[in-house]
């Protein structure tokens, strides 16, 4: 395993730059997350780090050596599709020996077939390797797709969404067990993913893309607690987090067009007089003795918690609540907000504190 | 289950794979298709079952009117085709049919007209010479397609639609409009009437065909295959080789029975650029309207002859002709 450094990575297609002066770094052994929008430019990283696309400008390097000019096959990484890309015209088996059969490994077949075993047996697919891949289910396919990978000790393994196609369930199961094998194998692990729960729930680290730009790497607390941006904020959290536009006035916090006003809170003094506040819906909590009112708009109970939407004045919140309570719609409500949770942005999006 | 079957569903099930799915109706519509389609078919054949009887037919049921359906079966036509025969008078002819019993059985059969064969056709030659000139360029022409095919379906090649396009256009004209240009530069080139200048003719005829056809069938394998191939620790050429072309036999398949049947077929170069040592079956068959009487029984027995490489071939390949363009395990 290596760890692995990008340096001020550009790449161009045409007249779209899909990457804009992108630097992180991958430590040995690490879980790290690259979460973003369709056409954020995650795919295309994973492209450039396993050789796939050649970056215009920038630096890659793993453990300390530049790769940028050798071939696919030289970087030794392993590479999870998106789409499986299982060799159709072979059978699980022959799909997973295929890495090793390369002729830059030259494995002895003794140890590709002990190899294919053991990767078979931790993915629990050892029943399916006479199999033609064309008759495995989406699980299956994603399976031997990470067997593949798995067979041979690469120096970074990259996965491209792998769990995307798969129904939620498999999903749910399929993350476990992949968290489990990065964990016990101690692998270096690039995962893409638009996913915010998947990023959250199996990342050591976490980078955020949004238009081929690097916006915040920090750990899902990092990521979750103190988002760089109104879109990181955007991004992590279901439901969204609440953006309101305040002001302040005489020492405290008010959000236009509504009866909210908090008191000053540390850590607001560098807040500009226009801002973005940012509040969590589970850091709108209704209460009957609350500070503020609104009207309840909608509820979406989703069995362990509820989703309430609060109208105050003429804008409207998200609150999380726990258990299925009777709510009714239309009914007024008073409600506090936690003030030592909320979020400070300035108009332009950016976080202060 | 059984009720189902009476009833039916209540609307038309007209694609299912469960007999006992399918409407009634949409049923009889499947058989009515077949039956249509068996119908062309037929009509499709009648050429080929009348040229194949004629094969078999002696002089006098040849021109009988009405034509013969039921009759006795000779090889009169294949010996005609295939032997040079001269014609016995008087003694000679006695002498030959005393010692009948030495003979073979297409000499007996010519004497039987009173003729001696005299050694093979040159109809053995030319058909010799089409196998060996329509192979020929139909696997350079396979291979060449290969290539280029793939070139152009996965590299970002400068003009690569100006490219395809002037590849195209080689076919934008009646090939013969050029034959006359083409004799005399095979003059000039000592190609005329020689194997290799009509394989590299038809190779280029065929070119344009095998890199259309290929690239179609090239740029609907993902490319996600390649890539992982060469994450694997593969070159492109070892993916190229390990990966894309056995995926691409369906479709190399097809283009080779193409080519095939154009190169095999081919008649207005044939008879304009070769004269004896070249020459191909097709010419060879139109000329023996020429000589003394129309020998219809030969013509066929040549034609006949003539069809079977390239029905045993399209048989052979039948399988990937049928078979659908890869069954892959890419999810779109």
């Amino acid at each position: 395993m290596s760890d692995v450094t990008l340096k001020h990575i550009t790449k161009r297609f045409r007249d779209v730059t899909a990457l804009k002066d992108v630097s992180f770094e991958i430590e040995d052994g690490e879980f790290f997350v690259l979460l973003g929008q369709t056409g954020a430019g995650k795919t295309t990283t994973l492209r450039v780090i396993a050789g796939l696309e050649q970056h215009d400008e920038g630096q890659l390097l793993f453990d300390g050596e530049a790769v940028d000019n050798l071939t696919p096959a030289d970087r030794d990484v392993a590479f999870v599709f998106q789409q499986y890309s299982l060799y159709p015209t072979m059978s699980v088996y022959d799909n997973l020996a295929f890495p090793l059969r390369s002729p830059l490994r030259k494995t002895p077949e003794a140890e590709i077939r002990q190899r294919v075993q053991s990767a078979a047996e931790k993915l629990r697919i050892n029943h399916l390797l006479d199999r033609k891949t064309a008759h495995l289910s989406g699980g299956e396919m994603q399976r031997v797709s990470i067997g593949r990978a798995i067979v041979r000790e690469p120096r970074i393994y990259l996965m491209d969404e792998p769990l995307s196609n798969l129904d939620a369930k498999l999903r749910e199961a399929l993350r476990v067990e992949l968290q489990h094998l990065q964990k016990t194998q101690g692998s270096t692990t690039l995962f893409v993913t638009h996913d915010q729960v998947e990023a959250l729930t199996m990342a050591d680290r976490i980078g955020v893309l949004d238009q081929g730009r690097l916006v915040q790497v920090g750990s899902p607390d990092d990521i979750y607690d103190r988002p760089a941006t109104t879109f990181v904020a955007q991004l992590v959290g279901t439901p969204g987090i609440n953006l309101l536009p305040a002001t302040r006035q005489n020492g405290s916090l008010v959000v236009k067009d509504s009866s909210i006003q908090l008191l000053k809170q540390s850590g607001s003094d560098k807040v500009p007089n226009d801002f973005i506040l940012g509040v969590r819906p589970e850091d709108v909590q209704p209460t009957p003795d609350g500070d503020f009112a609104g009207e309840i708009r909608l509820i979406e109970p989703l069995g362990v918690e509820t989703i309430l939407h609060i109208k105050s004045g003429q804008q409207s919140l998200l609150s999380i609540v726990t258990g299925m309570a009777s709510w009714s719609i239309g009914a007024p409500v008073r409600f506090n907000i936690a003030g030592d949770r909320v979020h400070y942005f300035s108009n332009n999006g950016k976080r202060v504190s | 289950m059984a009720a189902f079957e009476e009833t039916g569903p209540r609307n038309p099930v007209t694609e299912s794979i469960r007999v006992d799915k399918v409407h009634p109706r949409a049923r009889f519509m499947k058989n009515a298709r077949a039956i249509l389609v068996l119908i062309l078919a037929l009509i499709g054949l009648i050429p080929v079952v009348a040229m194949g009887l004629t094969a078999f037919k002696s002089r006098a049921d040849v021109v009988a009117v009405p034509p013969k359906l039921a009759f006795e079966p000779t090889l009169e036509g294949f010996v005609f085709l295939l032997t040079e025969r001269s014609q016995l008078s008087g003694s000679k002819l006695e002498e030959a049919k005393a010692n009948a019993d030495d003979l073979g059985l297409f000499g007996q059969i010519a004497l039987r007209n009173g003729q001696r064969v005299n050694g093979p056709s040159d109809y053995v030659t030319r058909l010799w010479n089409s196998l060996i000139i329509a192979g020929g360029s139909t696997i350079i022409s396979v291979v060449l397609g290969l290539f280029a095919a793939y070139a152009f379906s996965r590299f970002d090649i400068p003009g690569k639609d100006d490219l395809l396009f002037f590849i195209l256009s080689t076919r934008m004209l009646p090939a013969v409009v050029v034959t006359i240009p083409l004799f005399l530069m095979f003059r000039q080139l000592g190609l005329f009437d020689t194997h290799l200048g009509m394989i590299l003719l038809y190779t280029v005829f065929n070119l344009s065909l095998t890199v259309w056809l290929l690239k179609g069938f090239i740029d609907e394998i993902p490319r996600e295959y390649e890539e992982a191939a060469l994450v694997d620790g593969y070159t492109r050429f070892q993916a190229f080789y390990k990966i894309v072309l056995p995926q691409a036999a369906t479709g190399i398949a097809a283009t080779t029975v193409f080519s095939l049947i154009f190169a095999w077929n081919e008649y207005a170069f044939a008879l304009m650029l070769t004269s004896n040592n070249a020459r191909t079956a097709p010419p060879a068959i139109a000329t023996m309207l020429g000589r003394g009487g129309i020998e219809w029984s030969a013509i066929a027995a040549g034609t006949l002859t003539f069809l079977i490489p390239v029905v045993i071939i399209t048989f052979v390949l039948r399988r990937h002709l049928l078979r659908g363009v890869t069954f892959g395990a890419i999810r779109q």
